[in-house]
C-alpha cells in the first residue's frame, strides 16, 4: 500500500515537472522544431535579449506589478486592520465584496473592469485603457487577497497587547507603529508577497484592461502562442520560471528561519 | 475598545483604515457588478456600442441551443477536471502528509504552480504537439503522430495540471488534522483496510475534499485561456463566448448576460458547498 502510494505521488511529480523541464530544454535547442536535440545553443536567449519590445514588456510588467503591489498592500493593511478593531455601518456588505474578486472567474472580473472604464470614459472621458487601467485592475484583486491574510494575521494577535501600550500612555498611532505593525508585519509581508506573485501571474485581466502600449509579458506569450511555438518563448518561459523559482526559494528558506 | 475616544475620534479612526479601501471596493467591485447586470438589459447598438432598447433578450438568446452547449461543455470541464483532480491529488496529499520532508514536497508542488499560469499552459501545448515528446515517445512504438489537439481531452488534461494545487492543499491540510486513532479503533474493531478507510478515514477528509473540489471546479469551469489555446475553436467554454463578446464580435450585452449565467453557475456550486459545509467553511474557503 505504501509501495503504490510512493509510485502514485512519484508519476503525479513527474506529470508536474516534465512540461516544464522540456520547455527549459528546448530553449537550449538548436533546431526550432520538434524534440530531437540538435545541439546546444543560447541563440534564442540572444534573440530576446536583442528584441527591445521584450525589453519594454518586461519593464511594462515591473511596474505594473511594483505599483499594485504597494497600493493594495497599504489599503488591504489598513482595511483589515479596520475590519478587525472596529464595527460600523456596511461592515457585512465590505466582507462580501472582499470575497468577490476572490470567487469571481478571471473572465468576469476583467470584463466588468472593462465595462466600468467604458461607462466612465463615456461619462466623465477617462480612463483611456493604458499601463493606468491595468494598475487600477490588478489592485482590485490584489486587495481582496491582501486584506484576508493581513485580517487572518490580525485575529491571532493578543488584544492585551495594545492595551499595555495605550496603558503605559500610546496615542493611538504610536500604538499602531510600534505594536500593531511590528505584530501584524509576518502577515503583512506574505500578503505583499502574494499580491506581487498575482500580479506577475495575471493574463486575463490585464487582458481586458490593457490598451495599445501596455503589452506586459503574460500578454505578450500570448499573443506569440497564439500564433505558434517558438524558441524564443521557451526562453522567456525559462527565464520566468528561473526567476520564480529563486523567489519561492528564497521565500521558502527565510520561512523555515522564522520557524 | 478604546473608552476614552470620543465618537468623532472613532468615526475617524474607522474612515483612516476603511476608508480608502472601502472606497476601492464599492468603485471597482461593486459599481462594476451592477454595470454587468445594467449592461446584460441592454442592446447592441449598430457599431458594436451599448444601447437600448432594454430587455431580457440577451439572456434569452444565451439559453438557444448553440449557446447552451457551451454552458454543458464548460460544466463537463469543471466536473471532469474536479474527478481527475481528486483521483490524482487525495492519494498525494495523504502521501505529503505522512512524509518526513513534507515541507519540500509541498515546495515543490507549489513551485510549477506559481511559474507563470500561461506558461504552464503553453507547456502543454508544446509538449503535444505533432512534432512534441508526447509524439516523439509514441513514434518509437510506431505509433503516430496524433493530432492531440484542439479537442476536450487536450483542454481537460491542462486544465488539471493547471490546477491541481488547489485540490492538494485543503485535502492535506485535513489529512494534517486527521485523528489516526479512529483508524485504530476500526481495525481493533476488526474491519477490512477498505472498510475502516471508508468509514474511520474518509469522513474526516471531507472538508477537503469539499473545499479542494470548489476550488477546482469554479476556475475550470470559468477559465477562458486553456481552451483558447488547447481547444482552439474545436471547444468554446462559456469563457470563451463571453470573450469573443468582448472581443471581436464586440456585443458586449450578450457578453454581460453571459458572465451573469457564469456567475449563476458559481454561486451556486458555493452555495452547495455552504450547505455541506456551514457558513464557516465559506470563510476557511477563502
Amino acid at each position: 500500500m505504501r509501495r503504490l502510494l510512493s509510485l502514485h505521488a512519484l508519476l503525479v511529480y513527474l506529470f508536474l515537472y516534465v512540461p516544464i523541464l522540456v520547455i527549459v530544454a528546448l530553449s537550449f535547442n538548436e533546431s526550432r522544431r520538434g524534440v530531437r536535440f540538435s545541439g546546444f545553443t543560447l541563440d534564442w536567449y540572444r534573440a530576446l535579449f536583442q528584441d527591445p519590445r521584450v525589453l519594454e514588456y518586461f519593464l511594462n510588467t515591473l511596474v505594473v506589478a511594483l505599483v499594485s503591489t504597494l497600493v493594495s498592500t497599504v489599503l488591504g493593511t489598513l482595511l483589515a486592520l479596520g475590519m478587525v478593531r472596529y464595527r460600523f455601518l456596511g461592515k457585512e456588505l465590505l466582507r462580501y465584496l472582499l470575497y468577490i474578486p476572490v470567487v469571481v472567474p478571471d473572465v468576469v472580473m476583467g470584463i466588468s473592469l472593462l465595462l466600468l472604464f467604458a461607462f466612465s470614459r463615456e461619462l466623465f472621458g477617462f480612463p483611456r485603457l493604458s499601463l493606468f487601467t491595468v494598475i487600477l485592475g490588478h489592485i482590485t484583486f490584489q486587495l481582496a487577497f491582501v486584506t484576508l491574510v493581513v485580517r487572518s494575521r490580525l485575529l491571532l494577535l493578543d488584544p492585551a497587547l495594545e492595551e499595555a501600550a495605550r496603558d503605559l500612555g500610546a496615542r493611538g498611532f504610536q500604538t499602531f507603529l510600534h505594536v500593531t505593525l511590528p505584530l501584524a508585519w509576518p502577515g503583512v509581508a506574505a500578503g505583499a508577497l502574494l499580491a506581487l506573485t498575482l500580479s506577475l501571474d495575471d493574463f486575463v485581466v490585464t487582458f481586458f484592461t490593457a490598451g495599445p502600449g501596455a503589452t506586459t509579458l503574460p500578454l505578450y506569450i500570448y499573443s506569440s502562442v497564439k500564433l505558434g511555438v517558438s524558441p524564443k518563448v521557451h526562453a522567456l518561459s525559462t527565464l520566468i520560471v528561473g526567476l520564480s523559482a529563486c523567489f519561492l526559494a528564497l521565500g521558502y528558506a527565510l520561512s523555515r528561519r522564522r520557524v | 475598545m478604546n473608552e476614552a475616544a470620543t465618537p468623532a475620534q472613532r468615526f475617524l479612526r474607522v474612515l483612516v483604515t476603511v476608508g480608502p479601501g472601502g472606497l476601492w471596493l464599492f468603485l471597482f467591485v461593486l459599481l462594476p457588478s451592477l454595470l454587468v447586470l445594467l449592461a446584460s438589459l441592454l442592446s447592441r447598438g449598430p457599431y458594436g456600442e451599448l444601447g437600448l432598447p432594454l430587455g431580457l433578450h440577451n439572456y434569452a438568446r444565451a439559453l438557444q441551443p448553440v449557446y447552451l452547449e457551451a454552458f454543458t461543455e464548460s460544466l463537463l470541464v469543471g466536473v471532469w477536471a474536479t474527478l481527475l483532480s481528486a483521483l490524482l491529488g487525495y492519494p498525494l496529499a495523504f502521501y505529503i502528509a505522512r512524509h518526513p520532508k513534507r515541507d519540500l514536497l509541498l515546495f515543490l508542488l507549489l513551485l510549477p504552480f506559481l511559474t507563470n499560469f500561461l506558461i504552464r499552459v503553453y507547456a502543454w501545448l508544446v509538449l503535444l504537439q505533432r512534432e512534441g515528446l508526447v509524439n516523439a515517445l509514441l513514434g518509437a512504438f510506431g505509433l503516430g503522430p496524433f493530432a492531440f489537439y484542439p479537442s476536450f481531452g487536450a483542454v481537460l488534461l491542462t486544465t488539471v495540471y493547471t490546477f491541481l494545487p488547489f485540490f492538494v492543499l485543503p485535502v492535506y491540510a485535513s489529512v494534517e488534522r486527521l485523528d489516526w486513532q479512529l483508524l485504530e479503533a476500526a481495525y481493533d474493531l476488526g474491519a477490512r483496510p477498505f472498510r475502516a478507510f471508508l468509514h474511520a478515514v474518509l469522513p474526516q477528509t471531507y472538508p477537503g475534499l469539499f473545499a479542494g473540489s470548489v476550488l477546482v471546479f469554479i476556475p475550470a469551469m470559468g477559465t477562458f485561456v486553456v481552451a483558447d489555446l488547447l481547444g482552439a475553436g474545436r471547444v468554446v467554454l462559456i469563457g470563451n463566448l463571453i470573450q469573443q463578446q468582448f472581443g471581436v464580435t464586440r456585443d458586449w450585452a450578450f457578453g454581460a448576460a453571459l458572465s451573469v449565467f457564469l456567475m449563476g453557475f458559481v454561486l451556486l456550486s458555493l452555495y452547495l458547498y455552504a450547505r455541506l459545509q456551514g457558513e464557516r467553511g465559506l470563510e476557511e474557503l477563502v
